[in-house]
């Protein structure tokens, strides 16, 4: 494991932590959005922002899959779940996410059959090993999960199991960028792009965003010191005047991306507008599933259609998600909203900026 | 009696029950307190304070790489002990057993807690055997109790932690909830991790004998691991507790797992460890002492009592710092 202990070095971060420090010294404050919650919860468990200094602000941006998906989806497969015929196999971390009046967690507890598997793959076998059953998978996630999705449809499609399908609420990250990046609101000066994501679609796709806002856009691995890297690079494209594509997570991302994986993607799923919680229906940054494949599509097989509607709550995770504000300046944080019971699902997610602040912050 | 399986007819008390007992179970305990298999272990006179503790096992699978749940009843309850400074006098051992239980795999449990208890040198004092319709339990679990003898003028004394005083971890944390994750979860991840199930008591009571009340207090980092008994200490000590993360002992190949699937291993439950609460100055001292004896050679001084108000935070490798809190409901793995 030396590969790890390389990239968490106390001597190359203290002298990175030095460089962020000069190259901040005498200027205002950078607004550089993480816009990805494995980011977010990494820069919490390291004890980043302490770090940092004045000269760089982060703020947290909307890339947890659980935390964006909105309500409307929730009650959808609730729904679903009440069917007798139905199991529901979902990754863990939508099990306690709340929707209007519900969650799966309560739902299993009234006798609902909801399973937790760590792959899309793993429902896939459920669903042969249980052919009497209809087993709902629920889809949810970026670029990175969904080539495990259209793989998982693939396979399903291959293997001729008519039992499955999948409740879709897929996502892409460049277009929420692009909205965020022109919300005067949310006054982001450098995006540090998430790592996974950009194995997939490669570096080259923040080009457009950059050419179009003028941002700086930096690709950085999860470690700590590709983080504090990628924080120094954008402070230096600030100094520099310039806003340009760059990448500090060679060992892995490449410009062009994971061209299989994209292939798969492009094979099952095709763009639609979607809703992201707290943010709105943005046209163009959701995957759907195609229409080769609509025997696989929960929403076309069941007959049902998943609303874009969102509840009115205190709960302000969508400013949260835009970085408009932290998450301790929500009125519900740790007092009505805690991990145990969360109001939004900011505080639900392994990933959720409020669950990264409130287990990993400093009082 | 290879190829047998545990019958409803074993647990009603007729000549299957006083078979398997005779023959499969009081066999293997065999002791002069056990053995006249009387309704109650009659252990003479004890001198000195006494501790009690108790706990059930209903560990998935029964069999791990490392150990099973039969040497998992026994250390666990002699580290409950142990950690409070008791060198344990007998322990009691409770079967539940499902209809349908191979009784091969029943021995090899029970051939474990024998060589578990010998090397805790304790007695199994009493049992008592059910079996339950299959469907009803999980295979087999097993409840069993401890009583033993506090080290002679030593108790546990959280009141007396004190800003300086340090913290250590026997050994490394995560082995035994690695291994479990690794056996149940069909993960296809080929790691040789080992749990660490162990007893700890001639270690923690040789701890005690040199040092005395220099040892403030202990605990076993069972379920929730080393963050969560941290937490606890912290609470009942009311005292601020700062780690150090660069020098958390965890094996090679734990971490590796931990880091593919997104646990941390300070909230994986351990079987073999211990946390100890020390006087600053002895510290060094009682590392010494660990580390020479077989659970303790990766004994570490993990972090320090400091002023402030009380919790667990962490000083992080890279140089920053955060708090180590409780965790809520399970770990899971990531998705993204």
């Amino acid at each position: 494991m030396r590969y790890l202990d390389a990239f968490r070095d106390p001597s190359l971060a203290r002298a990175l932590v030095e460089k962020i420090h000069s190259l901040g010294a005498g200027r205002p404050p950078v607004r550089v959005m993480e816009v990805c919650g494995t980011h977010t919860m990494a820069i919490a468990r390291n004890g980043i922002r302490a770090l940092l200094g004045g000269g760089v602000i982060l703020v947290s941006g909307p890339g947890c899959p659980v935390c964006v998906t909105h309500d409307g989806y929730i009650d959808t497969a609730i729904a679903l779940g009440r069917r007798p015929e139905v199991v529901l196999a979902t990754f863990g971390d939508m099990v306690k996410v709340p929707g209007t009046s519900s969650s799966l967690e309560k739902e299993r507890g009234n006798g609902a059959d909801v399973r937790v598997v760590y792959s899309p793959l793993d429902a896939v076998e459920l669903a042969a090993r249980s052919p009497e059953r209809e087993i709902v998978f629920l889809g949810v996630g970026f670029e990175t999960t969904a080539p495990t999705i259209a793989g998982a449809i693939e396979a399903a499609s291959r293997r001729g199991l008519a039992n499955f399908s999948v409740l879709a609420s897929v996502r892409t990250i460049p277009g929420a960028m692009d909205v965020l990046a022109a919300d005067p609101a949310v006054r982001i000066e450098g995006f540090l792009c998430p790592a996974h994501v950009s194995a997939i679609i490669g570096s080259d796709a923040y080009r457009p965003l950059v050419e179009k806002r003028g941002i700086p856009c930096v690709v950085a691995g999860f470690e700590p010191l590709d983080i504090l890297c990628g924080i120094s690079m954008l402070l230096l494209q600030k100094r520099e005047g310039a806003a340009r594509v760059e990448n500090e997570y060679s060992r892995v991302a490449t410009p062009g991306g994971n061209r299989k994986a994209l292939a798969l993607i492009g094979r099952v799923f095709e763009k639609c507008d979607t809703s992201w919680r707290g943010i709105g229906v943005l046209p163009g940054t959701g995957l759907a599933i195609a229409e080769a494949y609509a025997a696989f599509d929960a929403e076309r097989k069941f007959g049902i259609e998943v609303p874009l509607t969102e509840r009115e709550t205190a709960c302000r995770c969508g400013d949260v998600l835009k970085g408009i504000i932290t998450p301790r300046e929500c009125s519900l944080f740790a007092k009505a909203c805690t991990p145990e019971d969360p109001v939004g699902p900011c505080m639900v997610s392994s990933e959720g900026t409020c669950a990264a602040f409130f287990k990993y912050g400093v009082q | 009696m290879a190829g047998d399986r545990i019958l409803l007819s074993h647990g009603e008390g007729g000549k299957r029950t006083r078979d398997l007992i005779r023959k499969v179970i009081a066999k293997r305990f065999e002791n002069p307190v056990l053995s006249p298999l009387l309704d109650s272990g009659l252990l003479g006179r004890l001198e000195g304070e006494i501790a009690f503790t108790t706990d059930g096992y209903v560990v998935t699978p029964a069999i791990f790489p490392g150990g099973d749940i039969g040497r998992l009843a026994v250390c666990g309850t002699l580290n409950d002990l142990a950690v409070c400074g008791a060198r344990p006098v007998a322990i009691s051992c409770s079967l539940i057993l499902e209809e349908g239980f191979p009784v091969e795999t029943l021995e090899s449990i029970l051939d474990s807690m024998k060589v578990a208890a010998q090397e805790g040198n304790v007695v199994v004092a009493c049992g008592d055997t059910k079996v339950v319709e299959k469907g009803n339990a999980d295979g087999i679990f097993i409840t069993t109790a401890g009583i033993g003898v506090l080290h002679d003028g030593w108790r546990p004394a959280p009141e007396k932690v004190r800003p300086g005083d340090r913290v250590i971890l026997s050994g490394t944390m995560g082995d035994h909830q690695a291994a479990i994750l690794i056996a149940r979860n069909r993960l296809e991840i080929s790691a040789n991790i080992e749990s660490d199930v162990a007893p700890l008591s001639s270690m923690l009571l040789e701890v005690l004998a040199a040092f005395g009340g220099k040892v403030r207090f202990m605990r076993d980092p069972t379920r929730g691991g080393v963050g969560v008994s941290l937490n606890e200490m912290a609470e009942s000590s009311r005292s601020r507790i700062l780690l150090d993360e660069k020098r958390l002992p965890v094996a090679e190949s734990v971490r590796g797992v931990c880091e593919i699937l997104g646990f941390d291993p300070l909230y994986l439950a351990n079987e073999g460890k211990a946390l100890l609460i020390v006087d600053g100055k002895a510290a060094d001292s009682i590392i010494g002492t660990l580390r020479g004896k077989r659970y303790g050679r990766d004994a570490a001084i993990i972090g320090e009592v400091t002023e402030g108000q009380p919790g667990v935070l962490m000083r992080t490798a890279v140089g920053g710092l955060r708090a180590v809190d409780y965790p809520v409901g399970d770990q899971l793995p990531r998705i993204c």
